[in-house]
C-alpha cells in the first residue's frame, strides 16, 4: 500500500480500457486506480500531475527480461518485468524466486519466472508449486528448449494442474546446435555457423500438441517465422490454449543488419529473412501476436566486443520497446489501443496480475506519454546498464514523460 | 581465350584499401592490380637471389589463432624475402590461453608498432574486428569460416599461369563448401574475373543460399565435373563439424574422391588444384595430386609467397611514404 497522498493525473488524454481516448483526469488512492473520466478533479491534499494534453497509458508490462535494470525500465515506461529464471544462479528454488520478487520494490515489481526445470538443464523438473507461492507468475523453459518431449509434456501435465502458463523458448535445439545466425545468404556470405529458421516451427508444432494433449497453456516468447506463426494461428483457432510474443527486433530488422558482424545484433532466436519480418507484422496485425516485449538483456563489451560468433546473445531493449512499437501504429499496422494491449494488457493478463489498464479498481501504474516526441537512440548515452542496442543512431518517436508505479512518481521531467 | 583487359589508375587509387580483410570489396581491377604486382616476386623467388630490402625496417607481426603451418610459413617467407622483421606469435604460448580478450591481444599488438599484422582466427569476422581496432594494415590469413582472400588470390594467379583467360573458364569447387573459408574467397575472386563457378558437395556440407553468390549448385560430382576446366578439391574440414555431416570418409571419397577415373570426365585439360593440407586417399586420389600435366597444387604453394610478397608491399607503401601512396 501506498503511504504517499493521493494523486491525480489531469489535462491528459487517456488510453482506456475500452480503448477509447477521451480527456480528462485520473485519480489514484492507496496505489489503485479511483476514478477516471472528465469530471474528475483534485481533492484537497492530493498531488497534482498536469499531464498537459499528453496521451495517460498503463504502465508497460514486459515480460522475460534477462536483468533487472530499473532505470531503463523506467526510461521506457515500464512499471513491471517477468524476469527469466536464467540468473546466476538460476530461479529454481523458491528462495531465489521469492528474493527476486522483491527485488525492485517499491517503484518497479518484478515477477520472477520459475525455471520449468532443475538448473535450467531440460532434465528434472524444479519445485514449481512451491515457487509459485513463493511469488512465481509463471513458469520458462528459459533461454532453451527442453528437448526431451516426455520431459516437456510432463512439465505441461504439471503447470496445467498449477493453472500456471509455461513461456518457452522456440527453438529445435538439435537442429540449432551452436548456430548463431539464421541459414541463409547472408549467413552463408559472412560463413557464420547457422541454422534454418524452420528449427522455430519444428519446435512450435511439438510444443502446441504437447499442451493440447496436457490442456495447459504455453506462451512462445519469440515467435519469428511465418511458419511459426502459422501454426499458432491455428492452434489459436482450434481453441489451444496458446499465446505468441515477439521482440520488436523481429519486426524492425531481418538478417540483412548482422552485416559487418556486428553484435549487437546476435539475438537469440537470430535475426531472420524479409519475408519472415513481414510475417511478423501481419501476425502482430492480425491477433496472432498476443504481446511484445523487449527481451532486455544489457550485455558490455566484455560479453558484445567479440567475433559474432564468439559473442552473447541478447539487446538492450527496454528503452526502445514503446517507440518501436509506435512504428507500427504510425504505419497503420495496428492503432493505439492495440499497441497498449501488446505492450501491457495482454503480459498482465498472461501473468495474471491487475494492472495493465486504465481502468477504476487496478494498480496506478500509469505511464504520460508524447507518443510524437522524436529522439535519437544513442548507444552511449543509454539509461540501461549497457548500450548493446541493434538500433544505435536510428530515429524513433515517442517517449516517455512521467511515470507512475502505485500512483507515485518513479520519474518526471 | 584472349586474356581481358584490366586497367588500373597509377599509385594509391590502384589499391586503396587500408587492409586485406576479405575479396568481398575488391573490385575486379583491384584483384588484377595485385596478381600483376605479384609477377616480379614469382620472377624473383625463381632466382638465386631470393630477397629485396623493400620493407627493411619494418615489423610485421604473424598472429595466428589457429593452428596453421604452410600458410603462416608462406607468410613468413614472404615478409623475410622483402626484408622485414617478421615475428610469429605463438597463440599455444600466449595470454589468450590465459583469458586475455582478443581486442585486448590486438591492442597490445598495436601497441608494439607493427607495420602490418597478419591475422588467422578461428570466429568469422575476427580479423575485420581486429582490423577496426589497430592503426596498421592488416592481413587476413583465414578467419573462421569466412573469408581467406591470399588463398583466393594465389589461386587467380596459379590459374592465370596456367590458363592465361578467366572469362568463361568453368572452375568446380568440391568438398566441404560449408567450412570452407577457400570456397568463399575463391567464389568471389573467380566470380569478379568472370570464371563460370560450380560448387559441389552433399547438402549438408552446402551453404543455403550458396547460388545467391552467382555458382551453380551440383550434388552429383559426375555432373560437376563435365566440362570443367579447373578442379577445386577441398579437404573435409572433421575440426569444424559438429555432429555427423557424413557417415565415413571410406563412404564420402566414393561420392566426392577425386580418382583418375573421375578427372576424365571433366574437360581433357583440365587442372587440379588443392589449397592443402590434403587428405590423400579422401577427396583427392594420390596418382592425382602428383599427376605432373594436371595438378598445379605445387604450383599454388610457390604463387602464394608471390602474392603475400605482394600485398604485403601493397599494404605497407603508404606508410613506407611511397610516392603516389603517402
Amino acid at each position: 500500500m501506498s503511504m504517499h497522498a493521493p494523486l491525480t493525473i489531469t489535462g491528459g488524454r487517456g488510453l482506456l480500457a475500452d480503448g477509447t481516448i477521451a480527456a480528462g483526469a485520473v485519480r489514484c488512492e492507496g496505489g489503485f486506480i479511483t476514478a477516471i473520466g472528465s469530471d474528475v478533479t483534485p481533492r484537497d491534499g492530493d498531488i497534482v500531475h498536469d499531464a498537459g494534453g499528453a496521451l495517460v497509458t498503463p504502465g508497460l508490462v514486459d515480460i522475460g527480461v534477462f536483468a533487472i535494470d530499473k532505470p531503463a525500465f523506467h526510461f521506457g515506461g515500464i512499471t513491471r518485468a517477468a524476469l527469466m529464471p536464467d540468473q546466476n544462479p538460476p530461479l529454481d528454488v523458491s528462495a531465489r524466486v521469492r528474493f527476486a520478487a522483491q527485488s525492485g520494490k517499491p517503484d518497479f515489481w518484478v515477477h520472477p519466472l520459475a525455471a520449468a526445470t532443475q538448473g535450467l538443464d531440460g532434465k528434472a523438473l524444479a519445485e514449481i508449486a512451491m515457487m509459485r507461492d513463493a511469488g512465481a507468475r509463471a513458469v520458462s523453459t528459459g533461454r532453451r528448449w527442453i528437448g526431451d518431449s516426455g520431459t516437456m509434456l510432463r512439465l505441461l501435465q504439471y503447470t496445467g494442474m498449477l493453472g500456471m502458463v509455461v513461456i518457452a523458448h522456440a527453438e529445435d535445439a538439435g537442429i540449432v546446435g551452436n548456430a548463431v545466425a539464421t541459414a541463409g545468404e547472408m549467413a552463408t556470405r559472412l560463413g557464420l555457423p547457422c541454422a534454418p529458421a524452420q528449427a522455430e516451427a519444428i519446435a512450435i508444432a511439438r510444443d502446441i500438441a504437447l499442451a493440447d494433449m496436457a490442456g495447459a497453456a504455453i506462451h512462445f516468447r519469440n515467435v519469428t517465422t511465418a511458419a511459426g506463426l502459422d501454426l499458432v494461428r491455428t492452434a489459436k483457432a482450434r481453441g489451444v490454449q496458446v499465446t505468441a510474443g515477439v521482440s520488436p527486433a523481429y519486426f524492425m530488422l531481418s538478417d540483412l543488419a548482422i552485416g559487418a558482424f556486428r553484435t549487437f545484433t546476435h539475438l537469440s532466436p537470430a535475426l531472420r529473412s524479409e519475408a519472415d519480418r513481414n510475417a511478423v507484422v501481419a501476425a502482430i496485425a492480425d491477433g496472432t501476436i498476443d504481446i511484445v516485449a523487449s527481451g532486455h538483456d544489457p550485455r558490455g563489451p566484455e560479453d558484445k566486443r567479440l567475433p559474432f560468433a564468439d559473442s552473447a546473445p541478447g539487446m538492450s531493449g527496454a528503452e526502445t520497446l514503446l517507440p518501436l512499437t509506435l512504428t507500427l501504429v504510425r504505419d497503420g499496422a495496428i492503432d493505439m489501443d492495440r499497441a497498449f494491449a501488446l505492450l501491457a494488457g495482454n503480459p498482465a493478463r498472461l501473468l495474471g496480475v491487475n494492472a495493465g489498464r486504465l481502468a477504476v479498481g487496478t494498480e496506478a501504474d500509469i505511464a504520460v506519454i508524447d507518443p510524437e516526441r522524436p529522439w535519437i537512440v544513442n548507444a552511449d548515452k543509454m539509461a540501461a546498464s549497457a548500450g548493446n542496442t541493434p538500433f544505435d543512431r536510428q530515429p524513433v518517436q515517442g517517449r516517455v514523460l512521467a511515470l507512475f508505479k502505485g500512483g507515485t512518481a518513479v520519474r518526471a521531467r | 581465350m584472349t586474356p581481358p583487359e584490366y586497367t588500373y589508375p597509377d599509385g594509391a587509387l590502384a589499391f586503396p584499401h587500408r587492409g586485406l580483410t576479405g575479396i568481398a570489396g575488391l573490385a575486379p581491377h583491384e584483384i588484377w592490380f595485385l596478381l600483376d604486382e605479384a609477377e616480379q616476386w614469382v620472377e624473383m623467388n625463381r632466382g638465386a637471389q631470393k630477397r629485396r630490402e623493400l620493407l627493411s625496417g619494418l615489423t610485421i607481426i604473424n598472429a595466428f589463432f589457429e593452428n596453421s603451418t604452410r600458410t603462416l610459413l608462406s607468410f613468413e617467407i614472404a615478409g623475410k624475402r622483402l626484408g622485414a622483421d617478421v615475428v610469429n606469435m605463438a597463440v599455444a604460448n600466449s595470454s589468450v590461453k590465459k583469458g586475455e580478450t582478443l581486442i585486448d591481444t590486438a591492442m597490445t599488438l598495436n601497441s608494439m608498432r607493427a607495420d602490418a599484422i597478419v591475422i588467422r582466427h578461428a570466429s568469422s569476422g575476427a580479423v575485420q574486428l581486429i582490423a577496426d581496432k589497430v592503426d596498421c594494415p592488416v592481413l587476413n590469413a583465414g578467419d573462421g569460416q569466412h573469408e581467406h582472400p591470399t588463398q583466393a588470390l594465389l589461386d587467380a594467379l596459379t590459374i592465370r599461369h596456367a590458363k592465361r583467360a578467366f572469362n568463361g573458364l568453368r572452375v568446380t569447387i568440391c568438398g566441404d563448401i560449408l567450412h570452407s573459408r577457400v570456397a568463399r574467397s575463391n567464389i568471389l575472386c573467380l566470380n569478379a574475373l568472370g570464371a563460370d563457378v560450380r560448387v559441389c558437395a552433399p547438402p549438408a556440407l552446402m551453404p543455403a543460399d550458396i547460388e545467391r553468390m552467382s555458382v551453380t549448385v551440383f550434388h552429383d560430382f559426375d555432373a560437376a565435373l563435365k566440362g570443367a576446366d579447373v578442379v577445386m578439391m577441398l579437404r573435409l574440414q572433421m575440426e569444424r563439424m559438429e555432429g555427423q555431416f557424413i557417415p565415413s570418409p571410406r563412404e564420402y571419397r566414393h561420392l566426392y574422391g577425386l580418382t583418375l577415373d573421375r578427372l576424365a570426365k571433366a574437360e581433357p585439360d583440365a587442372l587440379v588444384m588443392h589449397p592443402g593440407p590434403m587428405n590423400r586417399g579422401v577427396e583427392i586420389d594420390s596418382n592425382v595430386a602428383d599427376h605432373l600435366d594436371r595438378s598445379l597444387i605445387t604450383r599454388q604453394v610457390e604463387m602464394g609467397v608471390a602474392i603475400r610478397m605482394a600485398c604485403l608491399d601493397v599494404l605497407t607503401r603508404k606508410s613506407r611514404k611511397l610516392e603516389g601512396w603517402a
